[in-house]
């Protein structure tokens, strides 16, 4: 069994001409951080990853989980936790909600709650299970989004841009902790980023896409 | 297999049911009990309406009959109805059981075999009507037949409102002399409405020395002489009309709110008591009477007809009976309910049944029969055809 | 939903070719034709149709497209903005005979100018509603048109960058206005394109507006069609289906004109932007606009007053302001009649805008699941079934129908509903469905939710408020339609429409006031209840709110 993220000959085109190729592994605690500008398709690769290409693109190659072919499971299926510089709370759901939103169903309400609990207390929110999203900080919104994909038990973790639209003070708060969990758990990153002080915080192999 | 052959039992037309007999009416009581009769009605009158739901809520306690009101904009919807029906092949079920019919729509639907009948002479109440008296066995001179039932009396009477218009008139010139006098005070319902169209009737009858010739079909020789004066009177009465006859009422009750509101000083209308039930019902004022012309004017019976594809034609036989029965027309005659005129004899009727009427009131603006006067027999329908089509052209297509 | 409209066209052709086998007449002959343009009224119904068409189109196009660009973005448009749902709720018929009775003769504007301004103590004899050139019919159809086209020109305005471009018009000196119209308004067009030949060819069909407002010697053409339709001389029946033919034609040869205009206007366009003129009369100009735009506003909400006040009248003469007395009696009279009909018309507006809701929302979630994408062609599809004058297709649909042996009554009612409704819900769904953050999807996905619960847990009930308005929008569009119901459903089925339109005929102004209110409270209720149950449930969710 191979622990990790493998990106085996992956190849995205676009109507015919190739976007972008990666081959690598990722390892258990290990980031893998792909650089480039803007419009290169840094996202789409993580697109691929998470099986919600659009169908404007087409790749060829495979993608392996912990020695599993995920290529072609379905988008639910994969256990890849994903997250966006955007922190896409879901505004109709309470914080506690949204936490409990990626907890695998089963087990009794009671332990569900506590986990969300939890969850929450690890991360200073303690008591806001019931609060609107909408009414949170940007920092207290960053930490929330962390622990509900966390919550999902993901077997990886791919970041898009996740820090952009956080303020200097904050990002590098939100950027340790992001990685720690990461390399506590032993999750496999993958970061795309145009930023070079997330990469270097990254600490891991850096790929540059584009003409870079 | 199984599958074919429900289908093939599906599309093998049912047998048609053997129609009622009417002279059986113990049976036609027993087939009527629970069937659902679909009256084809016109709607624009709200007495009207609620006139049929009481009907339905009787003959559904007595018969045990339901009957439902389709209310048409036009009578002559019903008859496309049974026409498209006949066309399409649906001969069993119709979508039409009763329809309230009149003069062409009753003649174009005897002619193309669209109805059921003969029937109505069979209705045990037909022995109330009043045959001699009222124009019942003919319609528009086309003989009824039994074909239709008759269940209300209709006569034109003039509508004024005497607060601006004190007297009443004499004649078709009078009404002539008065509209030159008073300008846009006088109108009618554009034709072919029913009303429309019996006012040119009412112009005709009364303008023609001897207006016998109306009683013959019209012919391609005597039409454009006889029906001559007719147009020499209306370009003379157009200009003087309501918006200059740019424009017309559509119906005789959209009528009723011209002369509450002051636009119009007259009107006519074929019910001798609706204008005592619009008083009572505030739609107009009080200051309003009828008179009806020395001549005197046309008159006709309203009747219902059985399309030949109802599904319920027992059903539709005991209403149409009920409609006769002096209960229902006592009710029909009461001006704050209808105000129609009855079709019944009074001396057929028990002491019991003709105390109903003389019970009524017929209110502050409804003539006695007696003041009612002679009734004039309707023209020929070759007639109205022709004018109706002709008045389109000449003023309904307007400059 | 094409197949009942290219049905019904082929059941309209047969016959105008003189072929109707069921009467005994077999074409192809042209003799419908010539009995067609034989009719003495025929190039005055036709001008009457082409008229009115163009001119409501014309006239409320310009009304919203002056009000936007002079007022986007400030108080008095948000005010309007408030009022769109009610107004564009409001049916058709029910606009219409609030607005006969307020500029009759003896109609509300007369009466509070009489006698003191005008000297009339009797209603002047006056050509005012059902006027030779249906004046009054358009107005009816202008007051109906600007919300539609308003609310259009605010979807496709949120789509395009308006405001910068005003700003950086207005940097360089031009007018609010005039800088609105060079920059923003040739990318809005674009957009509402649709609708706009939707809202021509509509006016320029329409039946039960031109019943109660537009002229009768002759009336319009589709007026003329439905009346030779129940003819019960069978050789009418050829004669209507070679109008509705020439119907047809003249709403596609309409399209074409206008079509030209647009290529005209757009030239005319680019050489006044090359002019550089910064627009001196702006204001002026606006504020007509505004004018014109609250007085169409006004005309329905007081149209709506009239009605209320008609249904509760006692003897009411004219000059009088308010009649003699308030009763209940014409409320008590016909209440049980409108219970009726409101139980009919719910039932099929329910059942046709939820089964359009589903649809829409399948289709929609169809395109997202699949990656497939509405092409412009299709959006045009889309739009066929309201672009086709309802005249030229029902009439031989109601045939076909019969053919086939259907039984008449609600079911091909409904079905014809929702060849009408469906296009409504889709668009007013589309492109909230569409703008919503595809990234969520993604997330719920990771976080382990199926495609349908995605779909059920976040992404519907995200989109509440459009859903709902949706549903609102479809049943109102249910409640209002009049032919459909009439022509399909054989008389039997009697909603508040077709009894509405029904009384037009008879007069009786307190009946149609109690109809009108109840036909209009059908249609409105549910537009408020759009707005107040995401407001409830989501009263704790601020990111939720306006949007």
């Amino acid at each position: 069994m191979d622990k990790g993220l493998t990106l085996r000959d992956v190849t995205i085109t676009k109507g015919g001409a190739p976007l972008l190729s990666v081959d690598h592994h990722i390892g258990p605690g290990d980031v893998l951080t792909v650089m480039g500008p803007s419009g290169v398709g840094k996202s789409t690769l993580l697109a691929f990853i998470t099986g919600t290409l659009a169908p404007d693109f087409a790749a060829s190659g495979t993608v392996w989980l912990d020695g599993h072919n995920i290529t072609h499971a379905a988008p639910h299926m994969r256990r890849v936790g994903i997250l966006f510089q955007d922190d896409l709370l879901f505004p109709h759901l309470s914080v506690g909600a949204n936490l409990a939103f990626g907890l695998r169903p089963g087990g009794r309400a009671a332990d569900r709650q506590a986990r969300v609990d939890e969850a929450l207390d690890e991360v200073g929110l303690a008591g806001f299970a019931d609060r609107d999203p909408a009414t949170l900080s940007g920092g207290q919104k960053a930490r929330v989004a962390l622990m509900r994909m966390l919550l999902s038990d993901p077997c990886a973790l791919l970041l898009d841009e996740p820090f952009s639209r956080l303020d200097a003070a904050l990002r590098a708060q939100v950027r340790d902790m992001v990685f720690d969990r990461a390399k506590a758990r032993a999750l496999p990153v993958l970061m795309v980023t145009h930023d070079a002080e997330d990469a270097r915080a990254a600490g891991g192999v850096i790929v540059t896409l584009g003409d870079g | 297999m199984k599958h074919l052959a429900v289908l093939a039992a599906l599309l093998t037309p049912l047998p048609a049911l053997a129609n009622p007999d009417p002279a059986d009416w113990d049976a036609v009581l027993e087939q009527a009990a629970g069937q659902t009769v679909y009256w084809n009605a016109w709607g624009g009158s709200t007495t009207t309406n609620e006139f049929i739901a009481w009907v339905g809520e009787q003959v559904a306690a007595e018969y045990g009959v339901t009957l439902e009101h389709v209310k048409l904009t036009d009578t002559a919807d019903a008859v496309t109805r049974v026409l498209s029906e006949k066309q399409a092949g649906e001969d069993d079920d119709g979508a039409i059981d009763m329809i309230w019919i009149n003069g062409a729509n009753f003649a174009a639907m005897k002619d193309a075999g669209l109805l059921f009948g003969p029937y109505a002479e069979q209705l045990p109440n037909w022995a109330l009507v009043d045959v001699d008296g009222k124009t019942v066995q003919t319609d528009f001179t086309v003989p009824v037949e039994g074909y239709e039932s008759p269940w209300a009396m209709a006569q034109v009477v003039f509508v004024h409102n005497t607060a601006t218009m004190p007297d009443s008139l004499g004649s078709m010139q009078e009404l002539q002399e008065w509209a030159q006098a008073n300008p846009g005070r006088f109108s009618y319902p554009q034709p072919p409405d029913f009303l429309g169209t019996t006012f040119l009737k009412q112009v005709i009858v009364d303008i023609l020395d001897d207006p016998s010739v109306l009683a013959q079909p019209a012919t391609d020789a005597n039409y454009a002489e006889v029906t001559a004066p007719l147009w020499d009177y209306l370009d003379a009465l157009t200009p003087n009309l309501w918006r200059e006859g740019r424009a017309y009422p559509a119906t005789g009750t959209a009528m009723f709110p011209l002369i509450a509101d002051g636009e119009l000083d007259l009107s006519i209308s074929f019910s001798p008591g609706a204008a005592s039930t619009a008083i009572a019902n505030f739609e107009l004022p009080d200051t309003v009477r009828t008179f009806v012309l020395e001549k005197g004017t046309i008159g006709n019976a309203s009747f219902v007809a059985i399309p030949y594809n109802s599904g319920s034609k027992a059903g539709a036989m005991v209403v149409a009976n009920f409609l006769m029965s002096p209960h229902a027309q006592a009710r029909a005659q009461d001006p704050a309910i209808l105000g129609y005129g009855t079709v019944l004899n009074m001396d057929a009727l028990s002491a019991d049944d003709r105390a109903l009427f003389d019970a009524l009131e017929l209110g502050v603006a409804t003539l006695s029969p007696a003041e009612l006067g002679a009734v004039q027999a309707e023209p020929h329908p070759s007639w109205m055809t022709r004018v109706a089509d002709d008045w389109m052209t000449r003023y309904g297509v307007a400059q | 939903m094409l197949g009942p409209v290219v049905a019904g066209l082929w059941g309209t052709l047969l016959p105008a070719f003189g072929h109707l086998p069921a009467a005994g007449l077999t074409g192809p002959s042209l003799d419908p034709f010539r009995d067609l343009f034989a009719w003495a009224g025929l190039p005055r119904a036709v001008l009457l149709s082409l008229t009115t068409g163009v001119l409501a189109t014309v006239i409320s196009l310009s009304i919203v497209v002056l009000i936007t660009a002079g007022w986007s973005g400030t108080r008095p448009f948000r005010a309007l903005e408030r009022l769109l749902s009610p107004l564009l709720s409001v049916p058709h018929a029910a606009a219409a005979f609030g607005l006969a009775f307020l500029i009759a003769p003896s109609g509300w504007i007369a009466r509070v100018l009489s006698p003191h301004v005008t000297g009339w103590d009797r209603p002047p004899d006056l050509l005012i509603v059902q006027d030779t050139w249906g004046l009054a019919m358009t107005a009816g159809l202008v007051v109906k048109e600007v919300p539609f086209l308003l609310l259009i020109t605010l979807a496709a305005l949120g789509q395009t960058d308006a405001r910068r471009s005003v700003t950086i018009a207005q940097a360089l000196g031009y007018g609010r206005l005039t800088g609105w119209l060079k920059t923003v308004f040739p990318r809005v067009y674009a957009q509402i394109r649709p609708p706009v030949y939707v809202v021509l060819a509509y006016a320029m069909s329409v039946v039960d507006v031109a019943v109660i407002l537009g002229p009768n010697t002759p009336p319009s053409l589709s007026v003329q069609i439905v009346k030779w339709m129940s003819n019960p001389d069978l050789a009418m029946r050829l004669e209507a289906a070679a109008g509705a033919l020439l119907q047809l034609v003249l709403v596609i040869g309409a399209l074409a004109f206008w079509r030209l205009g647009e290529i005209v206007v757009g030239r005319l366009g680019h050489r006044w932007i090359a002019t550089g003129a910064r627009g001196r009369c702006d204001g002026m100009v606006a504020g007509a606009a505004l004018g014109l735009g609250a007085v169409s506003a006004l005309a329905v909400l007081l149209g709506l007053a009239v009605l209320a006040v008609w249904s509760v009248a006692g003897f009411w003469s004219f000059p009088d302001l308010l009649p003699d007395q308030f009763t209940w009696r014409n409320w008590l009279r016909h209440g049980p009649g409108t219970l009726d009909a409101l139980g009919e018309t719910a039932l099929i507006a329910v059942t046709v805008a939820v089964v359009a809701l589903l649809l829409t929302i399948g289709c929609l979630e169809a395109e997202y699941r699949y990656g497939l994408r509405i092409s412009q062609r299709g959006i045009w599809l889309l739009y066929l079934p309201l672009l086709i004058p309802q005249t030229a297709f029902l009439p031989g649909l109601q045939t076909l129908l019969l053919n086939m042996g259907a039984d008449i009554g609600r079911g091909p009612v409904m079905l014809a509903h929702l060849v009408f409704v469906l296009p409504y819900v889709f668009l007013s769904l589309a492109d909230p469905f569409r703008a919503w953050d595809l990234r969520m999807g993604t997330i719920a996905a990771a976080l382990g939710a199926s495609p349908g619960g995605v779909l059920w847990r976040v992404r519907l009930p995200m989109l509440l408020r459009p859903v709902l308005t949706a549903l609102a929008v479809g049943l109102a569009v249910s409640v209002g339609q009049y032919l459909p119901t009439l022509l399909i459903g054989g008389g039997r089925v009697a909603t508040l429409t077709t009894e509405a339109v029904a009384l037009a005929s008879g007069g009786d102004r307190r009946a149609i006031g109690v109809y009108g209110l109840m036909q209009t409270g059908a249609a409105l209720v549910p537009f408020a209840l759009a707005l107040m149950i995401p407001a409830l449930v989501w009263r704790n969710r601020k990111g939720l709110r306006h949007g």
